[in-house]
């Protein structure tokens, strides 16, 4: 069967499904990141594929630049908070934080 | 279409046979006549102190941040220089704003003195050498 | 030949992906979501990206998996056993993530996606996205400068607070 949309798409929801995995059941706050990454990139892998096949020229493919940037831009956010907490509780364990303060 | 990234696949294949030829034609036909001194990590400086396995400074992490955003300035600015002459003075003013803005960041964290790398063990080392002189 | 290589990237981005979500240690997951990285940015190229698939390799393996893995060694001590995370809850949410995956896929592959057959020859993207940032997209990418500056300036005041507060 000749590689076309189904297969692309097929991949990003497998790689979709993977980070949700790991946003679910680790316990560790910067693996449940990986995830969240993993998540971003089959996002990513969507709409690059609806602009080729859709034929809508090379809209979707700026949508992902800045989904790359907004990625950026929320782990260097969300690795200062966990550099924040593990200063703080000593643990990244994101079952223990479970207080807004010490 | 792909043929376009063939040079591209090579100098991958080239890279990864490279360093995998090199670690093994070391690892076959070099000598192995090492004893206590010639495996310690400075072979030729000082003992080393504490142990490498402690957590890094935060700094580190600022470093790494700021180089994000200027990787994302280079993301942007790549595709704009392709096209410069069509965009002429427009773009050029677009480009500045954006450049404006994200040298702001960068001003912050250099004010709030986030790229000062001397660290408190210089500091305490000062101070105590100090309280030694006098 | 397309299809080979397609499959290919495909393998190694499922491949590491699922090495990154099941690995019981967490610098495994951080080197091998740097080839699941290397493989989406492969997708990208079949995809007729190239400009995405240089700037996904550029910020993801240069800037984001570097962060993480900074984030990695200022949270763990390498040698501890902590390295080892824990998981919760895998029997509720394999069945969840199971039943995602199944929907997702079949949906994918029921509907009849409308194909229009792409008019561009596969050349180079980068002039025409420039022209898209500098004309169409331009307030996303002016507003795009903003939300970079107010997240650096918000984690450079996250990570450093606790400093001026032991002081």
């Amino acid at each position: 069967m000749q590689v076309g949309l189904t297969h692309f798409l097929i991949v990003s929801a497998i790689l979709f499904s993977l980070g949700l995995y790991g946003v679910i059941t680790r316990r560790n706050a910067i693996l449940v990141l990986m995830g969240v990454e993993l998540i971003l990139n089959s996002a990513n892998i969507n709409f690059i594929a609806f602009s080729k096949y859709g034929g809508m020229k090379l809209d979707g493919q700026a949508a992902a630049v800045f989904v790359i940037i907004l990625a950026a831009a929320e782990a260097a956010v969300a690795l200062a908070i966990v550099l924040n907490i593990y200063q703080r509780f000593k643990t990244v364990n994101v079952d223990e934080i479970s207080k807004m303060k010490e | 279409m792909l043929e376009q990234y063939l040079p591209i696949g090579f100098m991958l294949l080239i890279g990864i046979g490279f360093g995998l030829v090199m670690g093994k034609v070391n690892e076959w036909f070099g000598p192995k006549n090492s004893n206590e001194i010639k495996l310690s990590t400075y072979e030729s400086g000082m003992p080393p102190v504490r142990s490498a396995h402690e957590r890094i400074s935060v700094k580190f992490y600022m470093v790494a941040m700021l180089f994000i955003l200027f990787d994302i300035e280079v993301v942007f600015l790549y595709p704009w220089a392709v096209n410069f002459r069509e965009l002429g003075w427009f773009g050029f003013v677009e480009m500045l704003v954006f450049i404006v803005i994200l040298m702001l960041g960068f001003l912050y964290v250099w004010k709030k003195g986030a790229l000062e790398w001397t660290g408190e063990r210089t500091k305490t080392n000062n101070s105590l050498l100090n309280k030694k002189v006098v | 030949m397309y299809d080979l290589i397609f499959y290919f990237f495909a393998l190694i981005t499922l491949g590491s992906g699922a090495v990154v979500v099941f690995s019981k240690n967490i610098i495994y997951s951080a080197f091998s979501l740097l080839f699941t990285f290397f493989g989406v940015a492969g997708i990208y190229v079949l995809l007729n990206a190239d400009f995405l698939a240089v700037t996904q390799l550029l910020i993801y393996v240069g800037g984001i998996l570097v962060l993480l893995l900074f984030g990695v060694m200022l949270t763990n001590k390498v040698i501890d056993v902590e390295l080892k995370t824990g998981t919760l809850q895998t029997v509720p949410a394999s069945m969840i993530v199971a039943a995602t995956a199944g929907v997702l896929c079949g949906v994918f592959y029921i509907t009849d996606w409308r194909i229009v057959p792409s008019t561009m020859e596969m050349n180079a993207t980068t002039a025409e996205l420039g022209n898209m940032f500098m004309t169409t997209w331009l307030l996303p990418f002016e507003i795009a400068s903003v939300v970079l500056l107010v997240a650096l300036v918000g984690a450079a005041m996250i990570a450093r607070k606790d400093k001026s507060m032991q002081n």
